[in-house]
C-alpha cells in the first residue's frame, strides 16, 4: 500500500520519474497481468477473445465472484471467513427446498433471514467475544454441513417446475443483453467498492484492520465493524446462492464445498492481504476474472480442467511473493 | 480456584483436553454397552490412526507459528502413487509415496523460507495445486491394490493390538520426545513465540521451518499409504477435508494458531477426542450428520472457556 500512496502524487503533478513509474507498475502489477494473460490466451485460441466467451467466464465467476466481495471485506477488518463455502450450500439447500413448499417470495426471504442469521453468530462470536476467526469459521463450516444435512436428510433437493417459476430470473435470466449473475456480480462489487472507499463506514474496516488497538482508541466501536463485515459476507453468501439455486434449479448438500479456499484464491491473487487493512473490491474482481479465465483458457487449449489448480498453485504464491519482494526491495528473505 | 484455572490453562502436566475425552469415555461406557470392550477400543485408535499421525506433524507446523492446509492433497497423492507404482515394485512405490510426502513439504518450507510468504497462501496453493498434481498423474481413476500383502498390512495385527495403532502411538511418543527433549524442539517453541528475538538470539529459524513442514510433509504421506492399505485402494478424491479435521484436532488439543504453543500430548487427547464422539455416537445409531455439528459447537465451546480463563484480569493490565 505504501507504494500506491507514494507514487499518487508523482502521478498527478505529471512528473514520471523512473522511480514513479515502477512503482506504478507494482502497485497495478495484479491488472497488468491480467492484460497479458489474457493477450497470450487470445495468441493461443480464436474463440477466446469473442464476447460470448467472455460473457460465459464472467458469468461462471459471478458466484465465486459476488461470495468474493463480502470475504474481502471480512478480511480487510482483520478477519477470516472459511464458513462460506458451507454458507452456501445451506442456503441454496434452504432456498432450493422452501421454494416448492411456500413459494419463491416467501422462500428467498426466509434464506435471507437464516443466511443473515448465520453471519451473526459468526460476527458475535469474532466481533464482541473476540475469538479466533480462523477457527471460529472452520467450527462453523462443520457445523453448517451438519446443519445442511439434518435438514434435508442426506437427500438432494430439486425444484419441480423448473419452466414455469419465476425463480430462475436469477440464474438464467437476461437484463438488456447481459446474464443476472453478472449484473449482482457488478452491483454488489461497484456498491462495496464506493461503501469501502468513500464512506465513513470504509474508513472504520480499513482502521480497525490495519491497526485494531489504534481504532478502539480512536472511539471506533471495533466490535461492532467486525460484526457487521461477517453480516456483509452472509449477505453476499445469500445473493450467491440465490444465483446458484435458481441456475441449478437443484441443489446438492456439499454444493459449496472448497467454495471457500477457491474465494480465498481469487482474493489473495487480487492482492488484498490477509493481515488486514488493506485491500480493495476491485482487486478481487480482478482476481476472481483471472482465475475464471485462466480456467477457460487452458480449456480452450485442450488441457484438462486440472492444469488449471497448477496454473493457479504457481501463480498465486508468484503473485504474494513479487508484492513482498516490491516491499522489503528484496527478492528472498535474509535469515537463514 | 487458582489450581482449577491452572490446570485449565495447561501449567500442569495435564491438558484440559483429556478431562474432556475421559468424560466422553465414561458418557458412552454408560450409553452403549458395546462401547467399552477391547475390541472397540483398538477400533477407535485404528480408525483415528490416519488423521492422528497427520496431527502429530500438524503440531510441530503449528507451535512453529506456520499451518499446512496441503496435508490431505499430499495424503491423497502418497496413497495414488503407493497403489498406482505397485505394478512396477512394491518397495518403490512406498518409497515414492513417502518421498512425494517428503518433497512437497520441503518445497512448502523453502518457499515459506525464502520467499517470506505466508504459510497459509503457500500451502493453500499447494493444496489446489497437489490435487491437480494427482489428477494428473491418476488420469481422474481410482486404483487397487492387486498386491494382497499390501492390503492385508492395514488390517494386520500383532498380538491383539492392530499395526496401524501401534503405529501411530509409536509416532506419537518419539514426536513427543522430539518436541520436548531435543534442540529442534526447543526452537521451534522459541521460532513460533517470537520470531524477531529467535532470530536475534542466532536460531536459524529458516531451517527449523523447512524440517517441520518435512515433518508433516512425511506424516501425512505416512497416513495417506496406511489409509490406502486399510482401503486397498486409492481415489483422486481421497484426503479431502483432512485438513479441516486434522486442524481441528490440534486445536482441540490447546495447540496455539500463534504458535509458541502446544503440546503432542495435547493434540493426542484432541484426536481421541474426535475419535470417540464418532465412534460412540455411531454405537448410539446418531446419524454421522450430528458429529459435524457437535464438533462445530465443542471446538466453539474450548476457545470461549480458553478466552474468559486466559483473558487478563484487572490487576494485570494495570501494570
Amino acid at each position: 500500500m505504501a507504494s500506491a500512496e507514494q507514487s499518487k502524487p508523482r502521478l498527478l503533478t505529471g512528473k514520471l520519474s523512473k522511480a514513479g513509474m515502477l512503482s506504478f507498475l507494482s502497485a497495478q502489477g495484479i491488472l497488468i497481468f491480467f492484460l497479458l494473460s489474457m493477450f497470450v490466451f487470445s495468441f493461443f485460441s480464436e474463440q477466446f477473445l469473442s464476447q460470448s466467451n467472455i460473457m460465459t467466464v464472467v458469468r461462471q465467476a459471478s458466484i465465486i465472484g459476488i461470495i468474493a466481495v463480502g470475504v474481502t471485506v471480512v478480511i480487510i477488518g482483520g478477519n477470516l471467513d472459511l464458513s462460506v463455502g458451507s454458507m452456501l450450500s445451506f442456503s441454496t439447500v434452504l432456498v432450493v427446498d422452501l421454494h416448492d413448499k411456500i413459494g419463491p417470495t416467501n422462500a428467498i426471504l426466509l434464506m435471507f433471514v437464516l443466511t443473515l442469521m448465520i453471519g451473526a453468530v459468526n460476527g458475535f462470536l469474532i466481533g464482541f467475544l473476540r475469538l479466533n476467526s480462523l477457527i471460529v469459521t472452520l467450527a462453523m463450516l462443520s457445523a453448517i454441513q451438519g446443519f445442511v444435512l439434518i435438514y434435508s436428510g442426506g437427500q438432494n433437493v430439486d425444484i419441480a417446475d423448473q419452466q414455469g417459476t419465476w425463480f430462475a430470473f436469477f440464474g438464467r435470466g437476461y437484463v438488456g443483453g447481459i446474464a443476472v449473475p453478472i449484473l449482482m456480480f457488478g452491483l454488489l462489487a461497484i456498491v462495496m467498492q464506493v461503501v469501502m472507499s468513500y464512506t465513513g463506514y470504509g474508513r472504520r474496516i480499513f482502521a480497525v484492520g490495519g491497526n485494531p488497538m489504534a481504532a478502539v482508541y480512536s472511539g471506533i466501536r471495533k466490535n461492532w465493524c467486525v460484526f457487521s463485515t461477517y453480516l456483509i459476507s452472509a449477505f453476499c453468501v445469500a445473493c450467491a446462492a440465490l444465483v446458484l439455486g435458481s441456475r441449478v434449479m437443484g441443489s446438492q448438500n456439499n454444493v459449496g464445498q472448497g467454495y471457500e479456499l477457491l474465494v480465498l484464491a481469487g482474493i489473495i491473487l487480487g492482492g488484498t492481504s490477509l493481515l488486514g487493512g488493506a485491500g480493495s473490491i476491485w482487486k478481487t474482481v480482478i482476481g476472481v476474472l483471472i482465475l475464471g479465465f485462466i480456467q477457460n483458457g487452458l480449456l480452450l487449449m485442450g488441457y484438462p480442467y486440472y492444469i488449471q489448480w497448477i496454473v493457479t498453485w504457481v501463480i498465486i504464491i508468484l503473485a504474494v511473493w513479487l508484492d513482498l519482494a516490491n516491499k522489503r526491495k528484496r527478492l528472498f528473505t535474509t535469515h537463514s | 480456584m487458582s489450581f482449577i484455572k491452572g490446570f485449565f490453562r495447561g501449567r500442569t502436566s495435564i491438558q484440559p483436553i483429556w478431562v474432556f475425552v475421559i468424560a466422553l469415555f465414561i458418557f458412552f461406557s454408560f450409553m452403549s454397552e458395546y462401547f467399552l470392550s477391547f475390541g472397540n477400543i483398538t477400533n477407535i485408535l485404528v480408525q483415528t490412526s490416519t488423521i492422528g499421525l497427520v496431527a502429530l506433524g500438524m503440531t510441530f507446523v503449528m507451535i512453529n507459528g506456520n499451518i499446512d492446509l496441503s496435508v490431505g492433497a499430499i495424503l491423497g497423492l502418497a496413497a495414488s502413487l503407493a497403489v498406482g507404482l505397485q505394478e512396477v515394485s512394491m518397495t518403490l512405490a512406498i518409497l515414492a509415496a513417502l518421498g512425494s510426502g517428503i518433497l512437497l513439504g520441503a518445497l512448502n518450507g523453502f518457499v515459506v523460507w525464502k520467499t517470506g510468504v505466508n504459510a497459509f497462501i503457500v500451502t493453500l496453493g499447494a493444496m489446489l495445486g497437489v490435487r491437480g498434481l494427482i489428477f494428473l498423474y491418476t488420469d481422474e481413476q481410482s486404483f487397487f491394490a492387486m498386491n494382497f500383502a499390501f492390503a492385508d498390512f492395514g488390517t494386520s495385527t500383532i498380538g491383539p493390538f492392530p499395526v496401524l495403532a501401534i503405529i501411530f502411538l509409536a509416532c506419537a511418543l518419539i514426536m513427543h520426545l522430539v518436541l520436548t527433549r531435543t534442540g529442534h524442539g526447543r526452537n521451534t517453541f522459541a521460532v513460533g513465540g517470537n520470531p524477531e528475538a529467535s532470530i536475534d538470539a542466532g536460531i536459524r529459524l529458516g531451517r527449523h521451518m523447512m524440517i517441520n513442514f518435512i515433518i508433516v510433509g512425511f506424516f501425512a504421506a505416512l497416513a495417506g499409504v496406511l489409509l490406502a492399505s486399510q482401503m486397498g485402494a486409492a481415489t483422486p478424491n481421497l484426503g479431502r477435508d483432512y485438513e479441516l479435521w486434522v486442524i481441528t484436532a490440534v486445536v482441540l488439543g490447546g495447540t496455539k494458531l500463534t504458535g509458541g504453543y502446544g503440546s503432542i500430548v495435547g493434540t493426542l487427547g484432541g484426536v481421541l477426542a474426535i475419535g470417540i464422539l464418532r465412534n460412540g455416537m455411531n454405537l448410539m445409531q446418531v446419524p454421522a450428520f450430528y458429529v459435524l455439528v457437535i464438533l462445530g459447537a465443542i471446538l466453539i465451546s474450548v476457545l470461549i472457556i480458553d478466552k474468559k480463563l486466559n483473558a487478563p484480569s484487572a490487576k494485570e493490565v494495570r501494570i
